[in-house]
């Protein structure tokens, strides 16, 4: 446990020590404000609620940035040969990958948490329903976690960011906008509905959707859990199979 | 201190370390020779846990490196061959980092990263950030990772490269001293460096040993009291052997 928060540590102070996370971050906030603004029609909506003015846009911007935060976490210390003196040091790599993780996590809790703004105006518009919200904000950063888990098993193929940042964000799109409502309405015709019905279930949008609608299911909490455990796994998997 | 039996690694086809063994007693300084290609960093990576073995046995202080990896890596610092570090820490932040890994804490760290920045002259860099160091002081800062936790063993994988004729001498005096207490293997590709600083010396061809004995042996062995003709007389030339693959 000691060993995850000391790789934790590190992680978190080299995303911040230098732009990364604050440039990141600032394009998240303002991408998020000008969705809401503009797509969402907050004001003009007159519907004291999140879900289809701010959360259901998070994800298209969640899409690209997240990979830009994760893409280093394995291919950088591919490309400098610092995964030698890591796996040379008496810690598991089950450590490394749990405190790489949770830093990049953290730098996606904060800049979700500094959307606030958005949350005080609404409550004082209206009166809205905050378990809700609260329930959003909690699809949205586990959005993100996912996100960010198959950012990092997709890093710990390459040495090259730059490959890492754009297979990566290519397949949270594709997974993503196959259980968009559109695309979904298109599977509807093509496909007898079991088959539709279980493309939606296995992509994140409507795990996401009822969370920001405020349904706390159990099994979208599953469903984001083990897709998260099932990309970390894989991540060690590939890094052991690497090194033999 | 470190006993190798039988290691071997075979990547696809190729075999790059074949059945070597050998071992290093405390008091010892192994000099680890060959040409490129030998095997000598394959070697150096399993006997530091970094790669699993196809064959055989490295242990560290009598404990096995594939069995309890992490009690047989906590007696062992390790310096690479490229000298990889965090480049987006400070010199002083990466030791701190390190210790906190190597399990140090309170003075005993204090202590510990004091201790490798004098011994490794890193005093006027240790506030700067590695990105911006020169290669001599990379690779001091990384050879001081691998003493930070007092090691029983050192593996150190080419030690003196890139670093100007001063500081060459530096670290060959640096390990000379090491090697009273603790077992050090060093490669290297200068030959004078195994008069000056190893107690023992192997050669290395196509992942076999090819010579072994005392830096005066090594010289008698080689009828012309030079170590360049004997290493020449042992080893392949990589020109010989695409001539051979041809």
């Amino acid at each position: 446990m000691k060993n995850v928060w000391t790789v934790f540590k590190r992680e978190l102070n080299s995303y911040f020590t230098q732009p990364i996370a604050y440039a990141i971050i600032i394009i998240f906030l303002l991408l998020a404000m000008v969705f809401t603004f503009t797509l969402g029609n907050f004001i003009e909506a007159g519907d004291a609620s999140l879900t289809y003015s701010f959360f259901l846009y998070l994800p298209f911007s969640l899409m690209i940035l997240v990979p830009a935060v994760g893409m280093r976490l394995w291919s950088e210390e591919l490309r400098t040969g610092t995964i030698e003196l890591i796996g040379t040091y008496p810690i598991s790599l089950w450590s490394v990958i749990l405190g790489k993780f949770k830093a990049a996590a953290t730098v996606w809790l904060v800049a979700i948490a500094l959307t606030f703004p958005i949350w005080i105006t609404v409550n004082w518009l209206g009166e809205p329903d905050n378990m809700a919200i609260l329930s959003g904000y909690i699809g949205a950063f586990l959005l993100a976690c996912t996100y960010l888990a198959i950012t990092l098993l997709v890093s710990a193929f390459t040495r090259d960011q730059v490959v890492a940042l754009i297979v990566s964000a290519f397949l949270i799109i594709v997974v993503t906008l196959a259980t968009f409502g559109p695309f979904v309405q298109t599977w509807a015709i093509i496909f007898p509905t079991p088959v539709k019905d279980a493309i939606t279930a296995i992509g994140p949008w409507d795990h996401f959707l009822s969370l920001a609608r405020g349904a706390f299911r159990l099994q979208d909490f599953v469903w984001f859990l083990s897709v998260i455990l099932a990309c970390l796994l894989g991540t060690s998997a590939i890094l052991s199979a690497k090194r033999a | 201190m470190i006993e190798v039996e039988n290691l071997t690694k075979k990547f696809g086809t190729k075999t790059a370390v074949d059945h070597l063994s050998f071992s290093v007693r405390k008091g010892e300084v192994l000099g680890f020779l060959g040409p490129n290609g030998a095997g000598k960093s394959t070697t150096m990576r399993m006997v530091t846990g970094f790669l699993p073995p196809t064959h055989g046995e490295a242990r560290i202080c009598g404990i096995s490196v594939i069995d309890r990896p992490a009690e047989a890596k906590s007696r062992v610092g390790y310096l690479p061959e490229s000298a990889p570090l965090y480049n987006d820490m400070t010199v002083i932040g990466f030791l701190r980092f390190v210790a906190d890994i190597r399990r140090l804490s309170g003075a005993a760290k204090r202590e510990a990263v004091e201790r490798v920045i004098d011994t490794c002259f890193l005093q006027s860099v240790a506030h700067q950030s590695i990105d911006t160091l020169s290669k001599g002081y990379r690779h001091r800062t990384c050879l001081a990772q691998s003493l930070l936790h007092d090691p029983e063993v050192l593996i150190l994988d080419e030690p003196t490269d890139g670093l100007d004729p001063n500081q060459k001498h530096e670290v060959r005096q640096l390990i000379r001293r090491l090697g009273e207490t603790k077992a050090i293997l060093f490669s290297t590709h200068i030959l004078e460096e195994v008069e000056a600083a190893c107690s023992r010396a192997v050669i290395v061809d196509r992942g076999k040993i090819v010579v072994d004995g005392t830096p005066s042996e090594l010289v008698e062995k080689s009828g012309t009291g030079s170590l360049t003709d004997l290493f020449r007389q042992v080893t392949t030339r990589d020109t010989e052997e695409t001539a051979d693959a041809a």
